[in-house]
């Protein structure tokens, strides 16, 4: 079966796919390939951070011609994600299939009670990791962390406004650190998407955000938003001139400024359960080949995200620790689903 | 909207009853939603309604506004037909083998479901040849497949037929 | 008057015969995901996206954004022709455009749609081309509490317009309000009303619920008439266009008011659904014929589908001054913009003037390329209709199965549209109005969600509602929309003894 191209555009780029494929290890004969379409399964609505980055893969292995056949995106984002998530459970050995998780992976099955958790699927790759930046209004008068904390310890309990993205996830999670952190107690308000979320802290409706920094990065550019600190050990490795004089590299990170929160989010790929060795090495390597294109390192840039990249044991052992994490986080935050 | 006849020789399930019917159901999913909303809560927290908080009021309002459609009907006589048995026949004709194929979509994909129904429509209730029949039946579900799978590239339910093609 | 300037350089930018031939390919791409139920113009974008990364920007918008239009033009055509709305904001077109073709005059309804739609449009893009700065501001000026007006606002426009018992009506749209509260609950994350089952985690999709209570209901509803199409079959009559042409002119107010009303709802965003059924609300409520309404009058096709089109593209207005997409399609876009290196925002404007005015241009070409696409369609779209009931009616069947099932991608859709089109079957002859219900699913969740939003930000008081002079307003406006008809009544009683 031939894979056909809906209408004719302009041939891809094949100069730049043949390069690229001379620079990587061609896969051995009679190895593992796909015979029909690959649904890349997305446990988001459409236009979120996991849906760009799916869709970006999807874009970079059509460009490239990385792929003999075809991978299609499909949004499945009911239950917090978690309708996704059994169906990908429920493809019991299908190897035509893949989902790219976000933290939901961990949040969805504690706050909601939904059946399912990533020991029923099969790691594939660790894509990258989602930083996380504290956020106020460029015209609030905090200039540092400390400031912030200084303003959110004396306002009244709950009159600090913090938006976020979703009920019970990665930035309630934040949200309800800072306020261990710094003592005070502010209130969350969810929203739907992390786009609204920035727009929202631009009109002033909130006081403070924790956007992820693809999010809010043009809002910080236009000078409407002002980032403070980063939840990471170290700071930011892109030092090109974003805002002004200012690069993602400048903003510190909260530890120094008092705050000793470290929170990134996952951006990997899974399988459904009892899939064949071989069709998972066969997608480690496809997503090895994305990764080396200058589309992934523009979006990595632009998206100051954490680059590092697992596979197999390593991988396991990585979401193993980070399941306990959520574990115990949510248990604190008094998140867990009660059913 | 009514358009039955009058004629008294036309016979059927009263309009009455089949409005008492529709209020009874309608009760009926109120309860479930007033059930549902008690499971998660509906007072009014400090940080405004809880998720039951809506959803237990609209129950409430489903429920007595049909109640009173029930009594409304109850009360209400007359000898209004709902539709002639004749007619519930020609509706019934279209609902159970469109029953039957949503029922089989999972199990023998979409396509061969499609083209079964559109066969047996077309062929039993529109008294087609069978050549028109067959050109229809077969030939939308491969412009549906086309269109939508290697256009489109929306995937559809497939069944044992479609995997031994190997599509 | 420098934007004039950049307009002129963005026609120069999109005017080659290349991208010329993109908007030709977009348009009809775009009419046939609108008349395919499931196939949004969210999903076209979406899937033909990754195609267009080898495009300079500028041409892969034109396609995309045609896509888009053919697809607020294409949702129209089975609204009127088969009661089967192809797209959420064509629901409110159903209501007398299929009237309107049951009499015989489906190529009247659809050039009225289509003029109407193109009106809308380019009402929308003059907005966008003259004031797009100051809107973007306006925009930013709606947190939850606003929104939250927006969509009391669009109930109260369309509520109690019916002639039926009142009773009927709360229980049709207090049903369609718990049909959308069932899945996950936005603000506190837990899950309601699913009953442990997982088919209902995702809730109950609008659109599902419209194919069923719509289109498979009326296909019930044709059957108990017997083997046929209820009413004459269309004429096939070239000369149709240019004689409603001639009519069309008279709604010059409905039109205006509905271009306001849609652009103010793309840019806010609320969208162009709660757009049209506003407009379609309030054309019924101060329209002299407006009890004619529902029974095939044409200026109850105009309202809606102008105020539908001026909406999806205003909509796109926030999307590239905040990055904030105004429509589901639009989201996607917004992730289109990000991948060819172009940052939506308050920048973009600045940074990026050929792209940004490129894509201005192409909206006001795109536009006139579309409807002299679909105008000269409507003959053919008219002869449909004269496809026999029992070939279409199943091949009807198959594509709404389709379109259920591409919502979700669930199997279990399919089984809840036959469940609707049944209960569509039963309320209709039970005289339920089945609109309240289908526009408490569409607005349900959202109007909740932010409503407890903006208590949660108000500490829990109330008095948020009415906390400025915006949300106050339109909260005002509301509670008139909701008391007009008590209002008109009083004026009348008021004024009825003078003329004695």
């Amino acid at each position: 079966m031939t894979r056909t191209v809906p209408l004719r555009f302009p041939a891809l780029s094949a100069a730049a796919a043949a390069t690229l494929m001379a620079g990587l290890i061609a896969a051995p004969a009679g190895a593992w390939e796909p015979t029909r379409n690959v649904e890349f399964i997305v446990p988001a609505g459409t236009g979120g951070g996991a849906d760009q980055m799916a869709r970006m893969i999807q874009g970079i292995v059509a460009k490239h011609n990385l792929m003999k056949q075809t991978m299609v995106v499909i949004n499945k984002a009911g239950g917090a994600g978690g309708e996704g998530f059994l169906d990908v459970k429920q493809a019991k050995g299908n190897p035509h299939k893949l989902v790219i998780t976000l933290s939901n992976l961990f949040t969805t099955p504690l706050g909601t009670g939904i059946p399912f958790s990533w020991k029923d699927m099969t790691p594939v790759a660790m894509m990258a990791l989602d930083e996380f930046v504290l956020w106020v209004n460029a015209e609030a008068p905090y200039k540092t962390a400390q400031d912030y904390v200084k303003a959110v310890k004396a306002a009244p309990a709950g009159q600090f406004k913090m938006g976020g993205t979703g009920s019970k996830q990665e930035d309630q999670i934040i949200t309800v650190a800072l306020e261990k952190a710094t003592g005070g107690k502010m209130t969350y308000v969810p929203y739907k998407g992390g786009g609204e979320v920035a727009v929202q802290l631009v009109g002033k409706h909130i006081d403070s955000t924790v956007n992820n920094p693809i999010e809010a990065v043009a809002q910080w550019r236009a000078g409407a938003l002002r980032p403070l600190c980063v939840f990471d050990k170290q700071t930011l490795p892109v030092k090109d001139k974003i805002a002004g004089d200012q690069s993602w590299a400048d903003i510190p990170t909260c530890k120094s400024q008092g705050l000793d929160i470290e929170y990134l989010m996952l951006r990997g790929i899974f399988m459904p359960p009892g899939v064949p060795k071989e069709a998972v090495d066969y997608y480690v390597d496809l997503l090895k080949k994305v990764r080396a294109t200058p589309e992934w390192e523009q979006l990595m840039k632009e998206g100051a995200f954490n680059q590092t990249f697992m596979t197999g044991p390593d991988y396991t052992k990585w979401v193993e620790n980070e399941e306990k994490r959520h574990y115990d986080l949510m248990k604190e935050a008094g998140f867990l689903a009660t059913n | 909207m009514s358009t039955q006849s009058d004629a008294p020789e036309a016979r059927g399930p009263s309009h009455r009853h089949a409005e008492m019917g529709t209020a009874a159901f309608m009760v009926l999913l109120g309860a479930i939603t007033i059930a549902g909303s008690l499971k998660v809560g509906i007072g009014w927290a400090a940080e405004g309604p809880q998720a039951g908080f809506f959803p237990f009021w609209i129950g409430a309002l489903i429920v007595a506004s049909s109640a009173f459609n029930f009594l409304r009907a109850y009360a209400g006589g007359g000898r209004r037909l709902f539709a002639e048995w004749a007619q519930i026949a020609q509706v019934w004709k279209v609902v159970w083998p469109t029953a039957i194929y949503v029922g089989a979509v999972p199990w023998i994909g979409i396509y061969l479901a499609s083209a079964l129904l559109i066969a047996g429509f077309m062929r039993w209730l529109g008294r087609y040849g069978w050549a028109l029949t067959l050109g229809i039946s077969i030939g939308l579900p491969i412009i549906i497949y086309v269109t939508f799978e290697k256009w489109f590239l929306v995937p559809l339910p497939k069944g044992p037929i479609e995997d031994m093609l190997g599509l | 008057m420098e934007d004039i300037g950049n307009l002129l350089h963005g026609f120069s930018v999109v005017l080659s015969w290349q991208n010329f031939l993109y908007m030709l390919v977009g348009i009809v791409l775009g009419v046939i995901i609108g008349v395919l139920p499931g196939l949004g113009g969210a999903n076209g974008v979406a899937i033909l996206l990754p195609l267009t990364f080898s495009m300079p920007p500028t041409s892969a918008i034109i396609l995309l954004s045609c896509i888009y239009w053919g697809a607020l033009f294409g949702g129209a055509i089975t609204s009127i022709l088969f009661n089967i709305p192809g797209e959420p904001w064509s629901v409110a077109t159903t209501f007398d455009g299929h009237p309107m073709a049951q009499q015989g005059k489906a190529g009247e309804a659809l050039t009225a749609a289509f003029t109407s739609s193109f009106v809308g449009a380019l009402f929308a893009v003059v907005v966008i081309t003259l004031v797009a700065p100051l809107v973007a501001k306006f925009a930013l000026q709606f947190g939850p509490a606003e929104k939250f007006s927006v969509f009391f606002l669009a109930f109260c426009s369309f509520v109690g317009m019916g002639k039926e018992p009142p009773t009927k009506t709360v229980a049709a749209m207090m049903i369609g309000f718990a049909l959308a509260a069932v899945g996950t609950d936005t603000v506190t994350g837990q899950l309601r009303l699913t009953f442990g089952f997982t088919e209902l985690l995702g809730g109950f999709d609008f659109l599902v619920a419209v194919i069923g209570l719509f289109g498979i209901g009326e296909i019930l509803l044709t059957m108990e008439e017997g083997l046929s199409f209820k009413g004459k079959a269309a004429g096939i009559n070239p000369a149709v266009v240019l004689q409603t042409w001639k009519e069309l002119p008279r709604y010059w107010v409905t039109s205006l008011r509905s271009c306001i009303i849609g652009c103010w709802m793309g840019i806010t965003p609320a969208g162009a659904t709660p757009a049209s059924f506003m407009s379609y609300g309030i054309a019924k409520r101060v329209s002299k014929t407006g009890h004619k309404f529902g029974t095939g009058e044409i200026e109850g096709v105009v309202a809606p589908e102008t105020a539908a089109h001026a909406a999806g593209t205003s909509a796109l207005l926030p999307m590239l001054a905040l990055g904030v997409p105004g429509s589901p399609t639009a989201a996607v876009l917004l992730g289109g913009l990000l991948i060819w290196g172009l940052q939506p925002g308050p920048l973009l404007f600045v940074e990026q003037k050929d792209f940004v005015w490129g894509l201005i241009a192409s909206m006001y070409l795109g536009n006139v390329v579309g409807l002299l696409v679909v105008l000269t369609m409507v003959p053919v779209f008219a002869a449909i209709l004269r496809v026999p009931f029992g070939i279409i009616a199943p091949i009807i069947l198959v594509i709404c199965a389709i379109g259920a099932y591409t919502v979700h991608n669930n199997s279990f859709d399919v089984v809840m549209m036959l469940v609707f089109g049944v209960a569509g079957y039963v309320l209709k002859k039970c005289s339920y109005p089945l609109a309240p219900l289908v526009l408490a699913i569409v607005l349900g969740d959202k109007a909740e969600e932010a409503f407890r939003q903006s208590l949660l930000i108000s500490q829990g008081s109330i008095t948020v509602f009415w906390s400025n002079g915006l949300v106050g307003t339109i909260m005002a406006l509301g509670l008139i929309a909701l008391f007009w008809p008590a209002l008109s009544n009083l004026k009348g009683r008021l004024l009825a003894p003078a003329v004695r």
